[in-house]
C-alpha cells in the first residue's frame, strides 16, 4: 500500500485541539508526523485544498440488518452507505434476525464484517436478554469474549427494573458499557408520533415524552446505584435532557447521544402522514428540539449518532400507522449537523467534528476518532461549502428511506480513508 | 361560490366557503329526495367503489344510496371475503379497483390518514369515509347541516361535544366544521379522554358536565366503547355513566329546547338514556337522513358536478 500524502487540508483534530492548515502523512496504514523526501515521491498525494481533514467519523448506532434482513441492508451496504457519509468506524445494534444474543451470532456478524467488500470498521453489540425479550440475561460474558463492544436490547427496552439492574451490575464486571433506548413500553402500546397538538390534530395515536424520562431517570438511578455506565440512546425529550444534566453533576457514570434528525425537524413534519418521518423515538416538539441542541453545546449529551435504520420502499409504502419505524442517516448525518448545530446554532466545527469522533469513540473506549500519530489512518475529507442534492435513491444503502431525500444540504463528503486506504472518493466506493 | 376539489379528505382543509357550497347543494339535493322520483341522472354511468376496509352501517348505507340516487353504478367492497385478508396492501387493493374501472373512492378505514395516501396514489376522486380517529368528514357536513335546519347560522352557537373525543373522528370533523362556521365548541368528557391538547384545535376543554351544559344549544354525544375501559382510559361504564352520562335528571340542566345528537351507534344507558335519545329534542334520525342529501352533495362536486346545474330530470 502506497503511503498517502494529504496535502492542503484544513486539519481538524478535535482531540488534539488541532485546527489549522497543513498536511496529513500516513504510512502502512497509520497517521505520521511526516514522510522522508523518498517516500513523498512514492506517496499517493491527495490536494485537499478548500478541504476539512478530520478524524473519520463514529457511528456507535446504526443498524444492518444482517443476519437476516438483508432485504433492507447489509454489512457490505451498510458499510458503504457509512464510507459515502465519511464514517470509518460503526457500531451495529443487535437486532437481526436472530438477535445477536450469542458468541455464535456474533462470530457470524464479525466474519460478514471482515468480508472485502465491507469497506469501513463494522463492530457488533450482543443483547442484553435471550432473545431480547426482557426476561433472562444473555450470555454477556460470552458475548464480550465474542467481541462485543457494548450490549444493549435496542427498541425492547429490558422492562424489569430488576432485571435491568443485575444487567448493571454483571456487565460492569465485565467494564462492558450498556446501552439504552429508553422507552416504557406500557405506556406507549400502538403509539406512532410524539404525543402533543399535532398528534391530537392528525388523529395518530400519541408517544409521550414521560414513557422516555421514565426510562432515563431509572437507568440514571441504576448507573448511580450500580456504578455501572449506562449510555442513553438517541434521546429526545427535553424533560430527558435535564435529568441527565442533573445527573451528570453528580457524577453518574452515564452518556447520551442525539440523533441529526431529532436535532433538525420536529413533529410538524408529520403533517402528510410521510412515513419517512416516522421513527422511534419521535419527532418531538421546537422546545425538545431546542433542549437537544443545548445539552450538546453543554456537554450534557456527548455525541450525534444516526440510529440509521433502513427499510425497503415497499415497507415504507403503507399507511402511516402500519409502516416501521426508522430512516437512513449514514449518508446525510454530516451535512444535517453541520446545518443545524455550525449555521443555525453557530457551534464551532471542530466541537461538532468532537460529536461525531472523538466523543463516541470515548464512550465506547475505541481505537477512533483521532488523528494523533501512531493512530489508524481513518480520515475523512469534506467540503463544508458544497451544496448538493441528496438522493436517497441513488445512495449506497439498499435501502431509500430518508427525510432528507431530495433536499438540498450543504456540506459534502469528498473521500473517506479507512487505514490508510481509500475507500470512498468523488461519489464513489473505490476499493 | 365554485368547487375545485377532487378529493373530501378532511373538513381541517376546507373553508368556511366550502362548506356552506356543500350545505347550499345538499338543500337542493334533499329537496329532490323529497319528491316522488327521489333520483337524479347526475352521475349515470360513473362506477363508486365503496372501499369499506372497517365496520360500518349508516354511512356505508348512507353512501350507497348517496350515488344510487344521483343514478352512480355502485359497488361495495367487502372487506372480509377480500384479498386484503390475504395482506394485499392498500396501494394494491386501490390500484386494482382503479383498474376494474373505479371512477370514484369511497374509504373507510382504520389508519389515519389513508384516505391522503390513497389520493396521491390514485388519479381518481377519493372520498374520506373515516380515518381512525382523524377525521370523519362527511359526517361533520351531515351534522353542521342539521344544526343549521334547526338553529340557522351557526356563528356564535354553543356546542357541546361529549364523550370519547380522543379517539373521534366525528369530534375532530365537527371540531373544525364548526369553528370555521363560528360556533363555539366545548369538549368535555373524562380528562383521559379529553385532553387538553384540544385546546389548539380552537375549542374549549371542560370535565364538568353541568357547567357545559348549561349554556349549550346542542350537545353532541359520542359513542363510548368497551375496549377504552380495558386500557384504563377509566375506570368502568358504570363509572362513566354516573359521571357523564346524559340521563333525564341532568336534562333539567339543559336549555329546554336544545338539540341532542348522536352520530351513532348509541350505547343506550351509558353516554345517553333512551328517554332523551329517542325524545322530542333528539335529531338522531334527522342526522341519518340529512347524511344521503350532504353525500350526495360530495360525490356531486368532487365528481365535478356544477352546483348551479344539478339536473333534475328524470331518470
Amino acid at each position: 500500500m502506497p503511503s498517502l500524502w494529504i496535502a492542503n487540508a484544513r486539519v481538524i483534530d478535535p482531540a488534539a485541539q488541532r485546527d489549522a492548515a497543513g498536511s496529513l502523512f500516513i504510512r502502512d496504514g497509520k497517521f505520521v508526523p511526516s514522510l522522508t523526501a523518498a517516500d513523498k515521491k512514492r506517496a499517493r498525494k491527495l490536494d485537499a485544498r478548500g478541504l476539512v481533514a478530520c478524524p473519520g467519523l463514529v457511528d456507535i448506532h446504526v443498524h444492518f440488518r444482517e443476519p437476516g434482513q438483508t432485504h433492507k441492508e447489509t454489512i457490505a451496504t451498510g458499510s458503504r452507505a457509512a464510507a459515502a457519509g465519511g464514517f470509518t468506524t460503526v457500531v451495529c445494534m443487535p437486532n437481526t434476525s436472530p438477535p445477536a444474543d450469542n458468541a455464535g451470532t456474533i462470530q457470524f456478524i464479525k466474519d460478514a464484517a471482515r468480508r472485502a467488500n465491507v469497506v469501513v470498521k463494522v463492530l457488533p453489540t450482543g443483547c442484553i436478554t435471550v432473545g431480547m425479550k426482557g426476561q433472562a440475561l444473555a450470555p454477556i460474558g460470552s458475548l464480550q469474549r465474542a467481541g462485543v463492544v457494548a450490549i444493549t436490547d435496542d427498541g425492547d427496552c429490558v422492562q424489569s427494573n430488576e432485571l435491568m439492574r443485575r444487567a448493571l451490575e454483571y456487565a460492569k464486571m465485565f467494564d462492558l458499557p450498556v446501552m439504552d433506548h429508553c422507552q416504557d413500553a406500557s405506556m406507549t402500546v400502538g403509539a406512532v408520533m410524539n404525543e402533543g397538538v399535532v398528534s391530537t390534530r392528525l388523529g395518530l395515536r400519541g408517544w409521550p415524552h414521560a414513557a422516555e424520562d421514565i426510562i432515563v431517570a431509572r437507568n440514571v438511578i441504576l448507573a448511580q446505584s450500580t456504578g455501572a455506565h449506562v449510555h442513553l440512546q438517541h434521546i429526545s425529550s427535553r424533560f430527558s435532557v435535564d435529568v441527565i444534566r442533573r445527573a451528570k453533576a453528580r457524577g453518574v457514570p452515564v452518556t447520551a447521544e442525539a440523533t441529526p434528525h431529532h436535532l433538525a425537524l420536529t413533529e410538524e413534519s408529520l403533517g402528510g402522514y410521510d412515513t419517512n418521518f416516522k421513527m422511534n423515538p419521535p419527532l418531538r416538539t421546537e422546545a425538545d428540539r431546542r433542549a437537544l441542541i443545548a445539552g450538546l453545546r453543554d456537554g450534557t449529551l456527548d455525541c450525534i449518532c444516526t440510529d440509521h435504520a433502513p427499510h425497503t420502499p415497499d415497507e415504507k409504502d403503507r399507511e402511516f400507522d402500519f409502516a416501521p419505524n426508522g430512516i437512513l442517516g449514514l449518508e446525510t448525518s454530516l451535512a444535517v449537523s453541520l446545518g443545524v448545530l455550525v449555521r443555525q446554532n453557530k457551534f464551532k466545527l471542530p466541537f461538532v467534528l468532537d460529536l461525531l469522533t472523538r466523543q463516541p469513540a470515548r464512550i465506547l473506549k475505541l481505537p477512533a476518532g483521532t488523528l494523533a500519530e501512531g493512530a489508524a489512518a481513518d480520515v475523512c475529507l469534506f467540503d463544508p461549502d458544497e451544496q448538493w442534492t441528496y438522493d436517497a435513491r441513488a445512495g449506497f444503502s439498499k435501502s431509500a428511506n430518508s427525510p432528507w431525500h431530495g433536499q438540498k444540504l450543504t456540506g459534502r463528503v469528498k473521500s473517506t480513508i479507512v487505514d490508510g486506504r481509500v475507500v470512498f472518493a468523488d461519489g464513489r466506493i473505490t476499493t | 361560490m365554485s368547487w375545485n376539489r377532487r378529493h373530501l379528505l378532511t373538513l381541517e382543509e376546507l373553508s368556511a366557503a366550502d362548506i356552506a357550497l356543500i350545505h347550499a347543494t345538499a338543500t337542493t339535493f334533499k329537496q329532490i329526495l323529497g319528491r316522488n322520483v327521489k333520483k337524479v341522472p347526475a352521475l349515470r354511468g360513473k362506477t363508486i367503489v365503496n372501499l369499506f376496509l372497517e365496520p360500518s352501517t349508516r354511512t356505508r348505507l348512507a353512501f350507497e344510496m348517496a350515488a344510487k340516487r344521483l343514478s352512480a353504478d355502485v359497488i361495495a367492497f367487502d372487506a372480509a371475503s377480500s384479498s386484503t385478508t390475504k395482506g394485499e396492501t392498500l396501494r394494491d387493493t386501490a390500484q386494482n379497483i382503479r383498474a376494474l374501472g373505479a371512477e370514484m373512492i369511497i374509504l373507510r378505514h382504520a389508519a389515519a390518514g389513508s384516505p391522503l395516501y390513497l389520493s396521491r396514489i390514485l388519479d381518481i376522486p377519493v372520498i374520506n369515509a373515516g380515518d381512525g380517529a382523524h377525521e370523519h368528514p362527511t359526517q361533520g357536513l351531515l351534522d353542521t347541516f342539521t344544526m343549521q335546519e334547526h338553529l340557522g347560522a351557526l356563528r356564535g352557537r354553543k356546542v357541546v361535544i361529549l364523550g370519547d373525543v380522543l379517539f373521534s373522528r366525528v369530534a375532530r370533523s365537527n371540531i373544525h366544521a364548526l369553528t370555521k362556521l363560528g360556533a363555539a365548541v366545548t369538549v368535555v368528557g373524562p380528562s383521559t379522554l379529553v385532553p387538553h391538547w384540544f385546546t389548539s384545535l380552537g375549542v374549549t376543554v371542560s370535565h364538568d358536565l353541568r357547567s357545559a351544559l348549561a349554556d349549550a344549544e346542542v350537545v353532541m354525544l359520542l359513542r363510548i366503547q368497551h375496549e377504552r375501559q380495558t386500557a384504563g382510559m377509566f375506570p368502568s361504564l358504570g363509572e362513566y355513566t354516573s359521571v357523564f352520562g346524559l340521563n333525564r335528571a341532568r336534562a333539567d340542566w339543559l336549555n329546554p329546547r336544545a338539540l341532542i345528537m348522536h352520530p351513532g351507534p348509541i350505547n343506550r344507558g351509558v353516554e345517553i338514556d333512551s328517554e332523551l335519545a329517542d325524545g322530542k329534542n333528539s335529531v338522531i334520525l334527522e342526522q341519518v337522513a340529512n347524511g344521503i342529501a350532504v353525500r350526495m352533495a360530495v360525490l356531486y362536486l368532487c365528481a365535478g358536478g356544477d352546483p348551479q346545474k344539478i339536473a333534475t330530470s328524470k331518470d
